[in-house]
């Protein structure tokens, strides 16, 4: 490896990136586009389910529970129905995921037998926001109950405090507020920073190729080594660029708490980055042409990185051999670590597995990628 | 020069096949070439000059033969040998979106060039190229010739001692193949050794010796008049006179020819000795009273040439066949 040869073979490739809109498009943009598209897009936080009311009584008591629905951060009241025919158009059309159907006998038995069931009708269709709506019914329902019990006992002179014997008090630890976003945008930065960063070097060699400017490069004393490394030293400074590009938005935009350290960050980012742009540059180096390489690199980064890297779906409730799959992925590993800096401020020695696996990784790509340049022509 | 007989070979081919699946590119190829020698490869498109060529330079394997440059086997030791070669491959290979001095200077580095020295370096191959005030000028603005001489220059910054061209002149106008040749000729003085290829079958005229490529074999290998020479069977004279017919007949009796033919107005004559001839001839036909009103030399082109030698070349390998 000699300094002088790598050094005209990274200068030159900083010349030909500052002279090519379509890779600093692809490098500066694309994570920025991407962050807020993502960002805001994916979000699994549900909030305002529209609901349809069918209130079949229409007693002060059938409102009050009605308020309830309505003062709930969860619910949005679409429509006010007055038939089951009309509530079933209502889920028909979309305009409701969910209705509430409050029998004409209601307050009458509460006051006789001291229980009333309320009718939830759930648009199955998409069973997940149908189970979200439930579990956030039941409560609403439960907690009316509780303030009709609560009312029904001052009556009757007594005070709560005397009939709770127990509750549990659950308290999550690392994202307080258990928003979705707080634990997907440090996963997103990774996903990005997959793509993009094998994205950046799949053109690198295939470029050359193409132009026939490998051909001549060939025939040069060069070695592979020097190629290797004098094309990945600006793509890695890029890559710093987009990270810290990616991470601000996180922080600063999204808000997302940052607890750990900016070294624990710094190294971890780096140890992924050589991963990513040596994995587009191996990419590069087999099939020689853009295009080519290009959509393979993204065929390689960002399925694995959006569905096995548990960015959004939890690697534990993966089948069995999925599981084993996603030690495959990368993205898995910094999906781990970054989530760790970010929420619990992780620090090198708690996510030594991790960064270990990042590293063997990382030489098993380099090496690869450095057979695999071949000097010749076919 | 005629091949074997070479000393001081800075190349040496012996026995070269290069197959790409049945296809045979490269047939049994054999050549030497001196050290300041400027050999020409000729021969249409397609015929394996550029093959040839790239396994000189450790780019393609061949499948059987050996190949020495600068006395290193190339097979065994491709990058010793890319320290003593500069090469311009067919197709334009300097970086477009880089400027002419970027591109030298990337150049200057790959090939280690002393930076004492390089600025000099770049100077030289700047007006080499008579590319001066054009050093910002990005590659892709550049017209073929100007583009050609600057990868010449990239090719020859860190002194060569053995250049391979592979068809440096295509696509460049005559007035600049005129130049780029002067620029070899000016490198071969100093004692660099230099291989150029082209399809520009007059070029071969600029050669020391040219080796004529068909079908992935030398069907001819010698310097410009010996290979005209070989063509023709001898050389060939332009006679005027009064008259055709009889001054023909006596022609045909007289020593030292070997043919003699109508051509238009006058006569060709084909003699082995073209200078004895301009001053026996005369004499001869003046005893028979037919004294000539004109008798001079002629060179055919060596596209004439080639033309016949490949036509040759090609109804043996039918009769072979």
């Amino acid at each position: 490896m000699r300094l002088r040869r790598l050094k005209a073979i990274a200068v030159k490739e900083v010349l030909q990136i500052w002279r090519d809109p379509r890779s600093l498009m692809i490098a500066l943009l694309l994570p920025f586009t991407q962050m807020f598209m993502f960002g805001y897009g994916v979000n699994l936080d549900l909030k305002h389910i529209p609901i349809c009311t069918f209130d079949r009584e229409g007693s002060q008591f059938s409102q009050d529970l009605l308020k309830h629905f309505q003062a709930s951060l969860y619910f949005a009241i679409a429509h006010d129905v007055t038939s089951y025919p009309q509530l079933a158009a209502a889920i028909d059309r979309g305009d409701c995921r969910a209705g509430i159907v409050i029998p004409p006998d209601f307050s009458e038995r509460l006051n006789d037998s001291g229980t009333a069931a309320v009718q939830a009708i759930l648009d199955g269709t998409d069973d997940n926001t149908a189970n979200i709506a439930w579990g956030y019914t039941m409560a609403v329902v439960s907690g009316f109950s509780n303030d009709v019990q609560v009312s029904q006992l001052d009556r009757a002179g007594r005070t709560l405090q005397q009939i709770q014997p127990m509750a549990v008090q659950s308290r999550v630890w690392f994202n307080e507020d258990l928003e979705s976003r707080n634990f997907i945008i440090p996963g997103l930065v990774a996903v990005i920073m997959a793509l993009v960063g094998a994205q950046l070097t799949s053109l690198t060699i295939s470029r050359e190729w193409e132009r026939g400017t490998m051909e001549l490069l060939v025939s040069t004393p060069v070695t592979s080594g020097e190629v290797m490394f004098g094309k990945l030293i600006p793509y890695l400074v890029l890559g710093w660029l987009d990270a810290a590009f990616c991470l601000l938005i996180a922080a600063l935009w999204f808000e997302v708490p940052f607890r750990g350290t900016l070294a624990t960050l710094f190294l971890t980012t780096t140890l992924f980055l050589a991963v990513v742009l040596s994995i587009g540059y191996l990419l590069s180096v087999l099939i020689r042409s853009q295009v080519g390489a290009s959509q393979m690199a993204l065929v390689v980064t960002m399925l694995p990185a959006m569905l096995l890297s548990g960015y959004v779906f939890p690697i534990d409730q993966m089948p069995p051999f999925v599981r084993d799959i996603t030690y495959l992925i990368y993205s898995r590993y910094y999906v781990t670590i970054i989530k760790a800096i970010f929420l619990k401020g992780a620090g090198v020695a708690e996510l030594l597995m991790p960064i270990l696996f990042l590293i063997a990784y990382t030489v098993a790509v380099v090496v690869l990628a450095a057979r695999a340049f071949r000097k010749r022509l076919v | 020069m005629s091949g074997s007989d070479i000393a001081d070979a800075q190349v040496v081919a012996e026995d070269l096949v290069k197959r790409f699946g049945v296809f045979v590119a490269v047939d049994h190829v054999s050549f030497r070439i001196g050290r300041g020698e400027v050999m020409g490869f000729l021969g249409p498109n397609g015929a394996g000059k550029s093959t040839i060529i790239r396994i000189l330079c450790g780019l393609l394997r061949p499948s059987a033969g050996r190949v020495l440059v600068a006395g290193i086997d190339v097979v065994k030791d491709p990058e010793r040998v890319r320290e003593h070669i500069g090469y311009m491959s067919q197709k334009f290979s300097l970086y477009r979106d880089l400027t002419v001095e970027e591109n030298l200077r990337f150049f200057g580095g790959i090939y280690r060039v002393p930076r004492a020295e390089l600025a000099e370096r770049m100077r030289f191959a700047i007006d080499m190229a008579g590319l001066g005030g054009r050093e910002k000028a990005l590659v892709a603005t550049l017209a073929g010739g100007w583009q050609q001489r600057l990868a010449l220059g990239c090719a020859v910054l860190h002194r060569p001692p053995i250049l391979f061209l592979d068809e440096p002149t295509s696509g460049v106008e005559p007035t600049s193949r005129r130049r780029f040749w002067d620029l070899i000729h000016t490198l071969a003085a100093d004692g660099v050794t230099v291989l150029v290829s082209t399809h520009y079958m007059d070029e071969a005229e600029y050669c020391h010796r040219a080796a004529l490529i068909n079908q992935g074999r030398i069907i001819a290998i010698g310097s410009p008049d010996a290979l005209k020479h070989m063509a023709l069977g001898g050389e060939l004279l332009l006679l005027e006179c009064a008259a055709l017919g009889p001054t023909l007949a006596a022609l045909r009796q007289a020593p030292g020819v070997i043919d003699a033919s109508v051509f238009g107005n006058s006569l060709h004559v084909l003699v082995g000795d073209a200078e004895r001839s301009l001053t026996e001839l005369p004499a001869y036909l003046a005893e028979k009273a037919l004294p000539p009103s004109r008798v001079e030399r002629i060179h055919p082109s060596l596209e004439d040439v080639f033309v016949q030698l490949i036509a040759v070349d090609m109804a043996k390998r039918r009769q072979a066949a």
